[in-house]
C-alpha cells in the first residue's frame, strides 16, 4: 500500500511538471493552432537563468530567500522574453502562411536555442543548486514525499488556479478565448489580436520557466539538452488531455506521469514510455480529441 | 519581360557554374597536394563527438590530441616528418560517423585516434578496415570490438566493459557481501552491455541474488519511480551501467529519499564531474575507472600541460587519448613508415611509455598494461579502494 | 534614405537584444568553482549584430509583403524562375540533360567522400519524395515517418545476419514489410485528424524505438548490428571505393524511379483523390471516394519507400542500433517537405540536398554549425514560407 501511494505521489510530482509546460503548448496551439516546438527551449533556458543568476546574487552576498525569489523572478522575466521574442520572429511573419511552416520554422528555433545555450555556456552538466528548503515537518515522511516534490505539488496547483482565474474573469482571458473561437471574428469586434498572440506567449513561457526552475532544483543538474524531452512529453499530455483545452493539459499531464510512475512500478521502465505512447494511440482511438477536447460539429 | 527572364537565365547559370568552379577547385587542390604533402606530414585524424550532447566526451581527445602533438612537432616531429591533424565531427552517430571515416580516409589519413562512442566506432570500422587504416579509440569499452576479431586494425586505450562488470559484481559480492543486487542501465550502448555483462556474472554466482534488472529514461525528468521500485526490491547494492548524468539523478533522489544503498558504477561515472553535479550525494558512491595513474609523472605533466594550455582541468578520457595519440605516433617511429602491416606489428610488440604506464597490445587490439580499479568518493575526490 | 525613425526602431531592437541575450551571452558560471565570468564583449557584438541586422530583417520582410501583396492582386504573373525554366521546352531540355552529364560524372571527379555524402543526399530526396505522398499529397502530418525507415534497415540487417540474404533480395521485403507497417499503423489513426494523428505517429515512432532498444533477443538492442554487408552485384562484392560508387549509382537510380512513380502517381486517380482529400475531407466523401482507403493508401505507399530506403541506409553505413531512428530523424525528413516545398518534386529534392549537405558543408563552421543550420531553417520558412518550390496546381482556365 506505501508502495502504491509512493507511486501515486511520484506520478503525480512528475505529472505536474508536465502540467506546467503542457499549458504553453495547449495555450498557443489553441489560439494560433501551432505546435511550438520551441516551447521545451524555453523552460531549459529559464532552468538556465535561473542557475545564471543563482550563482551570481549568492556572490553578491544576498541571503537565500532572495536568491531564491530573485532567481526565479529572472528565469520567469526571460523566459517570457524568449518567448515574446521567438513570436515575434519566427511566427509572426508565417500568420498567413499553411500550417506546416511554423511547425518547421519552431524546429529550427528548437536547433538554434539549443546550440545557442551550447556555445554560449557549455555542454557539460552544470550542478543546479537546491532553491527548496528541505522542511522539518516533513522529515519522518520523507522516503514517502520529499519536500521538493511537496513545493512542486503546491506550485503547479496555485499557478493553474491563478491561470483559470485569469482566462475565465478577466479582460485579457476573455479576449484570449474570443482569439481562440475565432481570430478574425475577435479582430471584428476590436481584439488586438497580435497583442493576445504575445501575451498567449509569455504566459506560456512563464509557466515553463516556472516547471524549469523546480524541476532543476529537484533533480539538481541542467544541460542544454533537458528541454527536448521534457518538450515531447508535455506535448504528449497536451494531446492526451485534448490540446487547447486548458484543464485538459493539466489532466492529461497528471493521467501521462501516473502511467509512467505505475508502468515503472509494477512493470517495467523498459518500456516506460512505450506505456505512456500506448495510452495516449488506445484514447485516441476511443476519443479522438483527447479526453477532454470536445469534437466539434463542423457544418458544411 | 523577355530579356529580362534571359538575364535571370544568364545570372543563375552564371551562378550554378562558379559553384562548381568553387567546389572542384577546393578538390583538385586537394588531390594536386595529396601526394605531395604525405611525404611531408603524417596525418593523425581525430574522431569523435565534438558538438552536441555527448561533446564533453569527444573534446578531450581532441585536446590531448593537440598537445601530443604540439610537443612532438616542437621536438622535430617523427622521421623528420611533421604530425598535421585532421579533426572531424561525428556527433557519436553511426550514419554521421561513415561520412566522418570516408572523409578522413579521402585526405589519406595515416592513423586515427577515436571514435569515441562505440556505436559510431563500429560503423566507421568497416571503411577504416577497408582501407588499411590503423584506428585507436580511448573510450570504446565494447567487448566486441576487439574480440570478436573482426577488426585486425582496431586497438584502444581502455579496458573492455566485461573486465568492468565482473570487477564490479565481485568487489559487490566478495568484498561489500552484499547478498541482494539491483542492476540498472541507461539503455545506451555502453550501459545497456555493461549490464547484461553483470547480469550474467551475478546470475552464475550463488553468492548473491538480482532482485531487479531494469532500464531508465535516460533524459527523463525525474527518476522517482525507479527509485521506489529499487527500495521496496529490498536491494541493498546497485550496479549502475551509464553515464553521470544518470548516475546522478539516481543517487540523489536516492539520498533524498533517505535510502542508503550502495551505488556501483562503471568509469562513464567516474568523472570529476559526476562528484560536482552530486555534490553531496557523491559521498560514497563506487566506481570503476582506470589504474590510477595519478602518481605517473607523465600523467601529472600532462594534466599540467592542458591546465596551461586550456585554462581548465581535463575531461573524460583524456588521459587515454593522450596516450593513444603517443602510441600511436611511436609506433610509427618504429616502424619507420606509416605502412599498415608495419604499425600494427610495432603496436603488438613495442612497449611504451605513457600517462597510463608502460603499455602495448595484444594481438585483439586490447591494452596491455590497462586495466580497471574501484575507486570510492571520499571527501568530494575519487579514491582507489585497496 | 534610412530614416530616423528608422534608426530609432533598429536601435531598440538592439537594445532588446542586450538585454535578451544579456544572462546566456555575457555571464558564464562555474557553480562548482564558485567563480562568475563577465563577457561583456559579447553584449557589445550582440547590440551592432542585431542593430544592423533588423535592418536587413525588415528589408527582406517588406520585399515579401510587398510580393505577396502583388501575388493576390494578381497585378504580376512573375513566377519562379526554375519553374519558368520548366515550362520552356527549350530550357529544359539542356538542363537535363547538363544534370544527367554531372550526375553521371560525379563520383568519378569528385572524392569518395563527395560521394558518400552525396548518396546520403540521394537517400533524403526519395524518403522525402516517400512523406511528400503521406503529407504533401493528402495532407497528412506523420511526425512517425522514421519507423518505417527503421523497419526496412532492421530487416535487412537481421535478414543478413540469421539467414545470410543478400542487398537485393531484401530490398523488396523491406518495401513490403515497410508497406506492412503503414496499413497496420495506418489503421487505427485513421479517425483523427490533423494534430491528433502527428502526435500518435510519433508516438508509434517512438514505442517501435524503444521496442528496438528494449527487445534485446529480436534486435540486439542498444548495441546494433555490425557487419552488414554491402550491395553486391551478382555474387560480386566490391572494394570501399567502388561500393560507394556502386551505392551512389543505385541510388541515382532509385530517385529517378520515385520521380518517375510519384509523378504518375500524382497525375492518376489516386493522386487526385489525395489531393481532394486534402483540401476538403468532407467534399471528397461527398464526390464518393473512400476516405478509409485513400488514407491508407497515402499512407502505406510512403510507408513503403521508407522501407526501401532503410534497406539501402543498412547497407550503406553497415552498422545500424536504434539511435539512428529518433523523432529527430523524422523532423529532418519534414523538414525537407515542407522547406523545399510541400508536394512538388523539384521542392523536395532540392530540399534534400540543402538540409542533407548544408551540415556537411558547414563542417568548416565546426561548432557554429547547428546554430546556423538551425537559424536558416527559420529564416527561410519566414521568407519563403510556401517552401522553395511551390507546387503548381493544375488549373484550368475557361477563355472566351
Amino acid at each position: 500500500m506505501e508502495y502504491f501511494l509512493e507511486l501515486i505521489l511520484g506520478g503525480l510530482t512528475r505529472g505536474s511538471i508536465y502540467a506546467l509546460i503542457a499549458l504553453g503548448y495547449t495555450m498557443v496551439y489553441g489560439i494560433i493552432q501551432l505546435i511550438n516546438f520551441a516551447h521545451g527551449e524555453i523552460y531549459m533556458i529559464g532552468a538556465f537563468t535561473a542557475l545564471i543568476f543563482t550563482s551570481v546574487l549568492t556572490l553578491l552576498g544576498f541571503n537565500e530567500i532572495a536568491v531564491i525569489v530573485l532567481a526565479s523572478l529572472a528565469a520567469v522575466i526571460y523566459s517570457s522574453a524568449y518567448g515574446y521574442t521567438v513570436e515575434k520572429i519566427a511566427y509572426m511573419p508565417l500568420r498567413r502562411a499553411s500550417r506546416l511552416s511554423p511547425l518547421i520554422s519552431a524546429i529550427g528555433m528548437s536547433i538554434f536555442l539549443q546550440n545557442y545555450v551550447l556555445l554560449a555556456q557549455t555542454s557539460d552538466f552544470l550542478p543546479f543548486p537546491n532553491l527548496i528548503p528541505e522542511f522539518e515537518f516533513i522529515k519522518p515522511y520523507r522516503h514517502i514525499i520529499s519536500s521538493p516534490e511537496i513545493v512542486i505539488l503546491i506550485t503547479t496547483s496555485t499557478a493553474m488556479i491563478l491561470l483559470t482565474f485569469l482566462i475565465k474573469f478577466t479582460r485579457t482571458g476573455k479576449a484570449m478565448r474570443a482569439t481562440a473561437q475565432d481570430r478574425n471574428m475577435a479582430m471584428l469586434v476590436g481584439v488586438n489580436v497580435n497583442r493576445v498572440i504575445s501575451i498567449t506567449f509569455v504566459i506560456g513561457s512563464a509557466l515553463a520557466a516556472l516547471g524549469g526552475v523546480l524541476i532543476a532544483s529537484h533533480v539538481g543538474q541542467i544541460n542544454f539538452y533537458i528541454g527536448f524531452v521534457a518538450g515531447i512529453k508535455a506535448f504528449t499530455a497536451a494531446v492526451l488531455g485534448g490540446i487547447g483545452s486548458i484543464p485538459g493539459a493539466v489532466l492529461g499531464a497528471l493521467v501521462l506521469g501516473l502511467t509512467e510512475s505505475f508502468a515503472t512500478g509494477y512493470v517495467s521502465s523498459d518500456y516506460e514510455d512505450v506505456f505512456a505512447f500506448g495510452l495516449l494511440v488506445l484514447i485516441l482511438i476511443f476519443k479522438p480529441a483527447g479526453i477532454l477536447g470536445r469534437v466539434t460539429a463542423r457544418k458544411v | 519581360m523577355k530579356s529580362g527572364f534571359r538575364k535571370q537565365l544568364i545570372s543563375l547559370a552564371v551562378v550554378i557554374l562558379y559553384g562548381f568552379f568553387l567546389i572542384s577547385c577546393g578538390e583538385s587542390e586537394k588531390t594536386a597536394d595529396a601526394p605531395h604533402k604525405s611525404a611531408e606530414t603524417i596525418k593523425l585524424g581525430v574522431a569523435g563527438a565534438h558538438s552536441g550532447d555527448l561533446a564533453s566526451y569527444g573534446v578531450p581527445s581532441v585536446r590531448a590530441a593537440e598537445i601530443v602533438v604540439r610537443d612532438i612537432n616542437a621536438k622535430g616531429g617523427i622521421l623528420g616528418r611533421r604530425v598535421e591533424l585532421l579533426i572531424e565531427d561525428d556527433v557519436c552517430k553511426p550514419e554521421i560517423a561513415t561520412n566522418t571515416a570516408t572523409k578522413l580516409v579521402t585526405e589519406d589519413v595515416d592513423v586515427v585516434l577515436g571514435h569515441i562512442c562505440s556505436g559510431a566506432t563500429k560503423a566507421a570500422l568497416g571503411i577504416y578496415k577497408d582501407s588499411k587504416i590503423i584506428i585507436m579509440s580511448p573510450s570504446c569499452t565494447n567487448p566486441a570490438l576487439t574480440q570478436s576479431g573482426d577488426y585486425p586494425n582496431f586497438f584502444r586505450t581502455i579496458a573492455s566493459d566485461d573486465v568492468q562488470a565482473r570487477l564490479e559484481v565481485d568487489f559487490a559480492i566478495d568484498i561489500l557481501k552484499v547478498k541482494k543486487i539491483a542492476v540498472l542501465h541507461d539503455k545506451g550502448d555502453y550501459g545497456k552491455g555493461l549490464a547484461e555483462f553483470a547480469k550474467k556474472y551475478l546470475k552464475a554466482s550463488d553468492k548473491a541474488e538480482l532482485v531487479l534488472y531494469e532500464g531508465v529514461t535516460p533524459g527523463a525528468v525525474d527518476y522517482s519511480a525507479v527509485v521506489q521500485k529499487i527500495k521496496h526490491s529490498g536491494a541493498e547494492a546497485v550496479i549502475f551501467g551509464g553515464y553521470h548524468p544518470e548516475a546522478s539523478k539516481i543517487i540523489g533522489q536516492m539520498r533524498k529519499k533517505g535510502m542508503e544503498t550502495v551505488f556501483i558504477s562503471d568509469d562513464g561515472v567516474k568523472d570529476n564531474t559526476f562528484i560536482k553535479v552530486a555534490g553531496e550525494y557523491a559521498e560514497g558512491v563506487y566506481a570503476t575507472g582506470p589504474l590510477d595513474t595519478s602518481n605517473n609523472p607523465m600523467a601529472i605533466a600532462a594534466i599540467e600541460a592542458h591546465k596551461n594550455t586550456y585554462g581548465s582541468e581535463p575531461g573524460a578520457f583524456f588521459l587515454n587519448a593522450y596516450s593513444a595519440s603517443l602510441c600511436l605516433l611511436n609506433a610509427i617511429q618504429k616502424a619507420g613508415s606509416t605502412n599498415y602491416d608495419a604499425v600494427s606489428k610495432a603496436l603488438r610488440t613495442e612497449y611504451v611509455d605513457t600517462p597510463l604506464g608502460k603499455i602495448s597490445f595484444d594481438e585483439h587490439g586490447d591494452a596491455i598494461g590497462v586495466g580497471f580499479c574501484m575507486y570510492q568518493v571520499h571527501n568530494g575526490v575519487y579514491v582507489e579502494v585497496k | 534614405m534610412i530614416k530616423a525613425q528608422e534608426i530609432k526602431k533598429s536601435f531598440l531592437v538592439s537594445l532588446w537584444f542586450m538585454f535578451l541575450t544579456f544572462p546566456i551571452m555575457v555571464i558564464r558560471v562555474n557553480p562548482i568553482e564558485k567563480f562568475v565570468e563577465w563577457r561583456w564583449k559579447n553584449m557589445l557584438v550582440v547590440g551592432i549584430g542585431s542593430f544592423l541586422l533588423s535592418f536587413v530583417w525588415r528589408y527582406m520582410l517588406k520585399k515579401k509583403e510587398a510580393g505577396e501583396k502583388r501575388a493576390e492582386t494578381g497585378e504580376s504573373g512573375k513566377t519562379f524562375l526554375i519553374q519558368r525554366i520548366l515550362e520552356e521546352r527549350r530550357f529544359y531540355i539542356p538542363l537535363v540533360t547538363g544534370l544527367t552529364i554531372i550526375a553521371v560524372a560525379f563520383p568519378f571527379i569528385f572524392s569518395m567522400y563527395q560521394t558518400s555524402i552525396m548518396t546520403t543526399a540521394l537517400m533524403y530526396i526519395v524518403l522525402g519524395l516517400g512523406l511528400n505522398i503521406v503529407v504533401g499529397l493528402a495532407g497528412l502530418l506523420d511526425l512517425g515517418y522514421v519507423a518505417f525507415y527503421a523497419v526496412g534497415a532492421y530487416s535487412y540487417a537481421l535478414l543478413n545476419y540469421h539467414f545470410g540474404l543478400g542487398f537485393w533480395s531484401v530490398l523488396p521485403i523491406g518495401a513490403v514489410l515497410g508497406f506492412i507497417f503503414g496499413v497496420l499503423l495506418g489503421f487505427p489513426v485513421l479517425r483523427l485528424q490533423g494534430d491528433y494523428l502527428a502526435i500518435v505517429t510519433l508516438g508509434f515512432g517512438e514505442i517501435i524505438r524503444l521496442v528496438l532498444e528494449n527487445w534485446n533477443e529480436f534486435s540486439f538492442g542498444p548495441s546494433g548490428i555490425a557487419n552488414i554487408d554491402r550491395p553486391g552485384f551478382f555474387g560480386i562484392q566490391f572494394s570501399l571505393q567502388t561500393a560507394s560508387i556502386y551505392l551512389y549509382f543505385l541510388m541515382i537510380g532509385l530517385v529517378i524511379f520515385t520521380i518517375i512513380v510519384v509523378n504518375r502517381l500524382q497525375n492518376s486517380r489516386i493522386g487526385r483523390a489525395w489531393i481532394a482529400l486534402r483540401e476538403d475531407e468532407t467534399a471528397c466523401q461527398a464526390m464518393g471516394i473512400d476516405k478509409t482507403r485513400t488514407k491508407l493508401r497515402a499512407f502505406a505507399l510512403g510507408a513503403t519507400w521508407a522501407g526501401m530506403v532503410g534497406v539501402i541506409f543498412a547497407a550503406k553505413t553497415t552498422f545500424i542500433n536504434p539511435a539512428s531512428f529518433t523523432f529527430l530523424e523524422s523532423a529532418m525528413i519534414l523538414s525537407i517537405v515542407v522547406l523545399g516545398g510541400m508536394g512538388s518534386i523539384l521542392g523536395v529534392i532540392i530540399g534534400a540536398l540543402i538540409l542533407i549537405l548544408l551540415p556537411e558543408y558547414l563542417r568548416a563552421f565546426s561548432d557554429y554549425r547547428m546554430l546556423l543550420f538551425g537559424a536558416i531553417m527559420v529564416i527561410m520558412m519566414v521568407f519563403r514560407p510556401q517552401g522553395i518550390i511551390a507546387n503548381i496546381r493544375r488549373t484550368y482556365k475557361f477563355n472566351e
